[in-house]
């Protein structure tokens, strides 16, 4: 990785009024090179998801820079060139498809705001990309499982065409058994596209299969990074890390333990 | 029901692929039918709305008789074969002049909603999405129309404006689309936070494209039930304000200015005030009871 993608310096998010003012993301940094997959995790509430957002430009409120090609972002709303380059896949696949839109207008407006050409056919094509037959397109969100809500909240993503992906627990509100499904979508999509991930999650399965580079989050700061060879051999440095792992294998192995 | 033999429209609209964007809109719309339909006291609601409108709609052929012509030696006289509400204090027929009010009661109550929810709603998305201080310039006019009772307001502005239907429905109109505001505003404060909404601005949607086809359409529901609901209030006010001799005026049909005057026989003849108190009553329990249908078929949080 000769030149980084994205890359994100001395980012720090704040939270409430002056008086109790919560500093929740600190001092946070990383940067990612083109077709590689970067994992942030840590336990709920450390502020990955923060990270994502304000790198998203959905919160304007933080101090640091976020560079797209070694450009700056602005921090007030992200032009059209921003958003064609960078899209993001929501948690919750429940909320974040309006319930009232018919999946063929879900794909069909970012199509319309950035002036597209032959959209039905890319409609067609990205439906047939993330699995779902293109007679789904005139279906409602109410009428979908949540596997095949969130296929839709990642083809809507991908009809951008963009080369960054911002994943916020892509799987973490499916079913055990709908995750390796939409985390098999996401390995495929990436090979097939060459994209670049940024991937944020709680769960060090979910990440281990995803990223080549994890960085491990604890109140607010990124207190180590790892390659995921790293993680599998359990070669952690900071003791919080080694903690964290060995939960996470301990409850993996205790599903397991339940599943036989 | 999901015969895949059906054909035609029936088996358009159970089809359970749909093939176009219609398609798909008309079986929501058709489902939305059914549900209502299962509500049998809302269906009743609506049945007896859509006879007020045939019945306005087709009043010269209905009407037993003139609705203004007079005739002095049949005044008061209660019902009977050929009167069947009876006659007013002029002799006129109470039947067709309550066949003939229909329309003004309708009128009134279809103008004043047409006024009343694309301003609240206008009003209360674009409050409750910017926030700040726009939401809390409007919010404190909001406030100034609240704080008064919406029939002393209604009062105020016809007797500014001077007495008169069309006048009515402006006051009508000023006194209720604050709360539709609110309401509005009240909705696009969750509405504005969820990930959709967030989704639509990560893909560059406009804030007006975001009011319209995000914010709007979640709106709508509770709107159009909060309206319906209203249609109520306002037959009632509007009665009132004719009873008070400030809406339509003498020798119009209209059922609140007929209550009026049939106050002054109450004790001797009794339906010249009963038969268009009857009528406002009925009335407004049919919108009511549609409107509550309305809200079990549409308001998200009902489903």
């Amino acid at each position: 990785m000769t030149q980084s993608l994205l890359e994100v310096t001395d980012l720090n998010v704040s939270f409430g009024e002056e008086d109790e003012r919560h500093h929740v993301v600190k001092d946070v940094g990383f940067h990612i090179g083109r077709g590689e997959c970067y994992g942030l995790i840590g336990e709920s509430g450390c502020g990955k998801t923060t990270v994502l957002r304000a790198i998203a430009g959905l919160n304007s409120d933080y101090d640091g820079s976020i560079l797209l090609d070694a450009q700056k972002q602005p921090k007030a709303r992200r032009g059209a060139g921003f958003l064609r380059r960078v899209q993001m896949v929501f948690q919750d696949p429940y909320a974040s498809l309006h319930p009232r839109k018919m999946v063929d207008k879900v794909l069909r407006e970012p199509l319309q705001i950035h002036g597209f050409d032959r959209q039905r056919q890319r409609i067609d094509e990205v439906l047939v990309q993330v699995g779902l037959d293109p007679s789904f397109r005139y279906r409602y969100p109410h009428e979908l499982s949540g596997g095949q809500r969130q296929r839709v909240v990642v083809a809507r993503a991908l009809i951008m065409e963009p080369e960054i992906l911002l994943l916020d627990e892509p799987t973490s509100a499916l079913d055990v058994s709908v995750q390796a499904e939409i985390l098999n979508l996401l390995t495929r999509v990436q090979r097939e596209r060459g994209l670049t991930y940024l991937l944020v999650s709680h769960d060090m399965a979910v990440i281990a299969h995803v990223c080549q580079r994890i960085g491990m989050m604890q109140h607010g700061r990124i207190i180590e990074e790892m390659t995921s060879e790293a993680v599998r051999n359990g070669q952690a440095q900071k003791q919080y890390t080694r903690e964290f792992l060995d939960a996470s294998a301990a409850f993996a192995a205790a599903l397991e333990g339940d599943a036989t | 029901m999901d015969d895949m033999h059906q054909h035609g429209f029936r088996g358009w609209l159970a089809a359970p692929v749909p093939a176009s964007a219609a398609q798909a809109r008309a079986q929501q719309i058709w489902l939305g039918c059914k549900r209502f339909a299962a509500n049998r006291s809302a269906l009743a609601g609506l049945v007896f709305l859509l006879l007020l409108v045939i019945v306005a709609w087709l009043a010269p052929l209905i009407a037993p008789y003139n609705p203004f012509q007079q005739s002095l030696s049949a005044r008061l006289t209660p019902p009977s074969a050929a009167h069947w509400f009876g006659t007013d204090e002029l002799g006129r027929d109470i039947l067709s002049r309550i066949i003939y009010g229909t329309r003004i009661t309708l009128y009134i109550a279809v103008l004043t909603a047409g006024i009343v929810a694309p301003v609240g709603l206008i009003v209360g998305t674009i409050a409750g999405y910017f926030g700040g201080w726009i939401d809390l310039v409007l919010m404190r006019i909001v406030d100034v129309f609240l704080a008064f009772p919406s029939l002393i307001l209604a009062l105020a502005f016809v007797t500014a404006l001077g007495p008169g239907i069309e006048n009515a429905v402006i006051a009508l109109s000023l006194a209720a689309w604050p709360p539709i505001a609110r309401l509005a505003r009240a909705e696009t404060l969750t509405i504005r936070k969820s990930d959709y909404v967030a989704a639509m601005r990560m893909q560059g949607a406009s804030h007006l494209r975001i009011i319209w086809s995000d914010v709007i359409p979640m709106c709508l529901p509770s709107v159009v039930v909060r309206v319906t609901l209203n249609m109520a209030i306002v037959i009632l006010t509007a009665a009132g304000l004719g009873f008070l001799g400030l809406g339509a005026q003498p020798p119009s049909p209209e059922w609140g200015a007929m209550l009026s005057t049939g106050r002054e026989f109450m004790m001797n003849a009794w339906w010249v005030a009963a038969m268009p108190g009857i009528a406002i009553l009925l009335t407004s329990l049919a919108v009511n009871l549609a409107g509550d249908g309305l809200r079990d078929v549409l308001d998200p949080r009902h489903d």
